[in-house]
């Protein structure tokens, strides 16, 4: 529907821009014919002229009235369409962070709440509705594909709804400037079938098993002891919320809210120096040695 | 509008020519300004505080497109590491406020600082100390952001520094307090120029000039007037009270958690940041009337209705703030009511432009370089016109909020509406500031450059956003392929630095070697050009009296004038508002140096309330002391005798 209007505005707009184009290269086009003039080189203009000329400028402004007009209803007509809210199928909590995204599934049994960044999994030809909410300062939610645009303001709680009509995975972005990561906060909407979608849901509230391998119960001794503070995992001690909850971090497609693809390379090199791939990032460098390290990133590998 | 008959003044007589030279002699003796640097430091002359404030504008102007190629560099590719984000977003915020702030709006005041006076006929601006502590505030302004820049201090939070962002918590440091004290000084520097403008144009017009006879660019420098006076104040209370005080004292306007609101900043600023956009748009729009005129030889084409879409226009540009926050939680009926609008105030900008093209087209036109840059203006601005009308639409723009395709109408409609009309303006009334043409060829090449570089650069940039670039990114992802219509906008911004480059070696030659002009090269109608290129610091010998809008296309040889002014002071006559009939006398301020002592005071405090409160207190003192030196002078050098009001003679054209 925006699309339908996008493109009538762009069709009229373009029409009226060549319009005025034409007139005004038409009304500059050196003339043969002598305008009649004084002694002094003025023009002089007759009153029939002036008179046609008040017409023609009269109904230039009709025109252009009548085009407002005709933009205002269609626009007006859009919002309330826009605007009428549909029995929504699933209420998802977005919360904007300096520069990640959170997301929290709504449940009535606070056992199914699921909490999740970045990627936000939802149901095909449903609609979702956003609740969104800043930890910080101003973030706008972006998915051009869907929806329009919302911001999330400190102190407000605003909403969004939208529908993914076809299955796919759709990249939104920050859109109000938030600081030196503003470029960085991306976000993936990821729209499934609903019995693919449920499925995820499922996997996604079950706690992950706790590991018996001796090298991944070492890996999440150095989780709980260097990450827990800010990160969380369902099922574990760590219950930090400063940054993404890490629960089933290996299901997601990215690291960073978009920044880097989700392969254990890139995991080894992020958590070495974040701030390398995303300078600004609040994440700091922590101090593990090499060993300690791929440790770590074997077990958060087993997150899936 | 009546054209020709004279409204109740004396039987004139022929002056003799030695009369006018001895006249002349003695004014000189009056208003002399010393050419030493005091002098210079001193000056009232709104020529020359016009001049500096020209130049200091063009400067910036051409600091914020420096800061521009930066930052388009650092965009040609996707993942360029060129510049960090941290210089990035110094160097957008910088330019913004600098674009806004420190040369658009002061370029607009300087163009009707130097000219209004001159078109209305008078000797000076009303309050020439209050124009040179304008100029001075805005100076400090100046020195305030690039000092601050060049000591990586430069603000970051973007030009309308939205907080929470830009609050206490989220910008430690000074860096956003740097930009609300450089808006301090140029509120303070654009309310000076505002006061002046409105009570030049009320109260010391030419006897004769009625209303309805005032140049169409002196009323729209009026009615920016009044909207500078309505409009500042909103951002002076959101950036110097509120967004200063939540920094420096912890004032919590904008803290929700302390009951603050974090949308009221960005009422407070729109506001005012809607209005100004036509602060910007309307002078230089009232620039393309009197260059029509003069290169179609013929009166324009409807002169009521552009006055009247002027004033109208200003009323909707307070109308139509929220435009800026349609994706912010304000209920679905408040944002039809601006969506209409901003819908609405398209019709008057319309009615100028259908106006413009009626007088073109029955007149006889001869395509100068003005005239080119007015087709450009036409060509450039109705395609960002036509954008902002979609963006009125709240559907659409909740899409493209914030986005690459902003970035592009916006950039239309500034240069399209603002810089062309203004570069039209610099090739028309150069020869009246310097007594010298510019360059035809060079101005032909800066034309095309210039044109041609803009839609290249902002062109693509519609396509970038509608595929989903949001603005303020300091790099993207190479996947979302992005890259070359960036890297054609990085071209394009090339093309308009060169263009500006031809400008600037265009303007550096012809002031000193150019084609002498003479009065009035052109053979245009207005007032301005009455006098030598450039003026004399008095202006005119006497006082002209009007008998038509166009006063130097009447057909008589012989211009009546008022004589009687007293010359060993600097005496000027004041007319009634309405009908611009002689009212009094009244005696211009000498030089003095205490405008630039109370600008730097004023520095003092402001600059120095970022560092501790306690510098408010001696600023405060500091300024005491100049204002009562300002006004010591005042009261020995300003009489306001009313006396017989003086002759009307007629001179030979002068």
């Amino acid at each position: 529907m925006i699309a339908t209007l996008a493109w009538w505005m762009f069709g009229v707009a373009a029409v009226v821009w060549l319009a005025v184009v034409c007139a005004t290269l038409l009304a500059g086009r050196r003339r043969r014919r002598r305008r009649e003039q004084g002694s002094d080189g003025l023009v002089r203009v007759e009153e029939a002229t002036d008179r046609r000329l008040e017409r023609v400028v009269a109904v230039s402004v009709f025109a252009t009235i009548l085009v407002l007009a005709g933009f205002l209803a269609f626009d007006f007509a859009v919002g309330r369409a826009l605007a009428q809210h549909p029995n929504v199928a699933l209420t998802i909590e977005v919360t904007g962070r300096q520069w990640w995204w959170s997301a929290r599934y709504e449940d009535p049994a606070p056992h199914r709440i699921v909490e999740t960044a970045n990627e936000i999994h939802v149901p095909v030809g449903q609609p979702i509705q956003l609740k969104l909410r800043a930890a910080d300062v101003i973030h706008s939610l972006w998915v051009p594909s869907l929806n329009g645009k919302r911001d999330l303001i400190p102190g407000y709680t605003t909403t969004l709804w939208f529908r993914a009509d076809t299955a796919g995975v759709y990249r939104g972005q920050c859109a109000e400037f938030c600081g030196l990561q503003h470029a960085a906060m991306g976000l993936y909407i990821i729209a499934e079938p609903p019995v693919q979608f449920a499925a995820w849901l499922a996997a996604a509230s079950t706690p992950t098993a706790p590991p018996t391998d001796p090298v991944l119960v070492r890996g999440q001794r150095i989780f709980m002891r260097q990450c827990a503070v800010c990160h969380s995992i369902s099922g574990t001690e760590a219950r930090g919320t400063v940054g993404p909850g890490l629960s089933h971090f290996k299901s997601r497609s990215s690291i960073a809210a978009g920044t880097l693809s989700n392969t254990r390379e890139n995991l080894t090199r992020w958590i070495r120096n974040p701030a390398a791939y995303k300078p600004g990032v609040r994440m700091p460098a922590v101090a593990i040695d090499d060993t300690e390290l791929a440790t770590l990133v074997a077990y958060l590998e087993t997150l899936k | 509008m009546t054209e020709s008959h004279d409204r109740a003044l004396p039987v004139p007589q022929i002056m003799p020519a030695d009369d006018v030279e001895r006249t002349a002699a003695e004014l000189d003796q009056t208003w002399a300004e010393p050419g030493t640097l005091w002098g210079w430091l001193t000056a009232v002359d709104h020529k020359s505080i016009g001049k500096r404030y020209i130049i200091t504008a063009f400067l910036m102007f051409v600091a914020g497109g420096i800061e521009a190629a930066l930052m388009r560099l650092q965009l040609a590719r996707p993942e360029n590491t060129l510049i960090g984000p941290d210089r990035y977003n110094q160097l957008f915020t910088t330019h913004g406020t600098t674009m806004m702030f420190l040369f658009a709006v002061p370029m607009m005041n300087a163009m009707g600082i130097y000219f209004v006076p001159l078109m209305v006929g008078a000797r000076n601006v009303a309050f020439p100390r209050l124009n040179s502590f304008g100029y001075w505030s805005y100076f400090v302004g100046v020195a305030l952001l690039y000092v601050s820049l060049f000591v990586n201090t430069g603000p970051d939070a973007g030009w309308f520094a939205y907080v929470p962002l830009a609050g206490p918590a989220y910008s430690p440091g000074h860096r956003v307090d740097v930009w609300a004290q450089v808006v301090t000084f140029t509120e303070i520097a654009a309310l000076c120029a505002a006061v002046n403008i409105i009570v030049t144009a009320f109260k010391m017009r030419a006897p004769g000039m009625s209303l309805d006879r005032i140049p169409i660019f002196v009323w729209a420098q009026l009615v920016v007037a009044f909207m500078i006076v309505f409009a500042m104040p909103a951002v002076a209370t959101g950036s110097t009270l509120m967004l200063a005080t939540d920094r420096a004292v912890n004032m919590h306007w904008f803290n929700p958690p302390e009951g603050g609101d974090a949308l009221l900043w960005q009422h407070v600023f729109w506001f005012f940041g809607h209005p100004e956009v036509y602060i910007i748009f309307l002078p230089a729009i009232g620039m393309v009337t009197p260059i029509v005129e003069t290169f179609t030889r013929r009166r324009v084409f409807g002169y009521t209705a552009l006055v009247m879409a002027n004033i109208t226009t200003a009323f909707f540009a307070f109308g139509l703030w929220v435009h800026h926050m349609f994706t912010t939680p304000i209920p679905e009926l408040g944002q039809s009511l601006f969506t209409a609008a901003s819908m609405v105030i398209a019709i008057p900008t319309g009615l100028q432009i259908f106006c413009w093209i009626a007088t073109v087209a029955t007149g006889r036109v001869r395509i100068t370089v003005p005239m080119l840059f007015l087709f450009g203006f036409i060509f450039t601005f109705v395609n960002g016109g036509l954008t902002g009308v979609m963006l009125a639409s709240v559907a659409f723009d909740k899409q493209v909020h914030d986005t690459f395709f902003v970035v592009a109408h916006l950039h239309y409609v500034l240069l399209g509406g603002g810089v062309m009309p203004l570069f039209a303006a610099f090739y028309f009334w150069f020869p009246k500031i310097t007594g010298r043409r510019l360059g035809d060829r060079l101005g032909k090449w800066h034309f095309w450059l210039f044109v041609i570089g803009v839609n290249v650069t902002f062109f693509p940039m519609h396509i970038l956003g509608l595929e989903g670039m949001p603005r303020r990114v300091y790099t993207y992802l190479a996947p979302t392929g992005w890259g070359s219509l960036n890297l054609l906008a990085t071209l394009g911004a090339f093309v308009i630095a060169a263009s500006v480059l031809v400008f600037v070696v265009n303007a550096a030659r012809s002031w000193r070697s150019g084609e002498l002009a003479g009065d009035n090269p052109w053979d245009a109608s207005g007032l301005e050009w009455a006098t030598s290129s450039p003026p004399p610091v008095y202006n005119f010998v006497y006082p002209i009296v009007v008998r038509s809008g166009h006063p130097l296309w009447e057909t008589t040889v012989e211009r009546p004038v008022v004589t009687g002014l007293a010359t060993h002071r600097r005496e000027m006559l004041l007319t009634t508002t309405f009908d611009g009939r002689p009212d009094s006398r009244h005696v211009d301020p000498e030089p003095s140096i205490w405008p630039l002592y109370l600008a730097l005071c004023m520095g003092v405090l402001f600059i120095g309330s970022i560092f501790s409160p306690y510098f408010v207190l001696g600023g405060i003192g500091l300024s005491t002391i100049g204002m009562l030196g300002w006004a010591r002078q005042s009261t020995e050098h300003v009489d306001r005798e009313l006396v017989a009001l003086p002759d009307c003679r007629l001179v030979e054209t002068l």
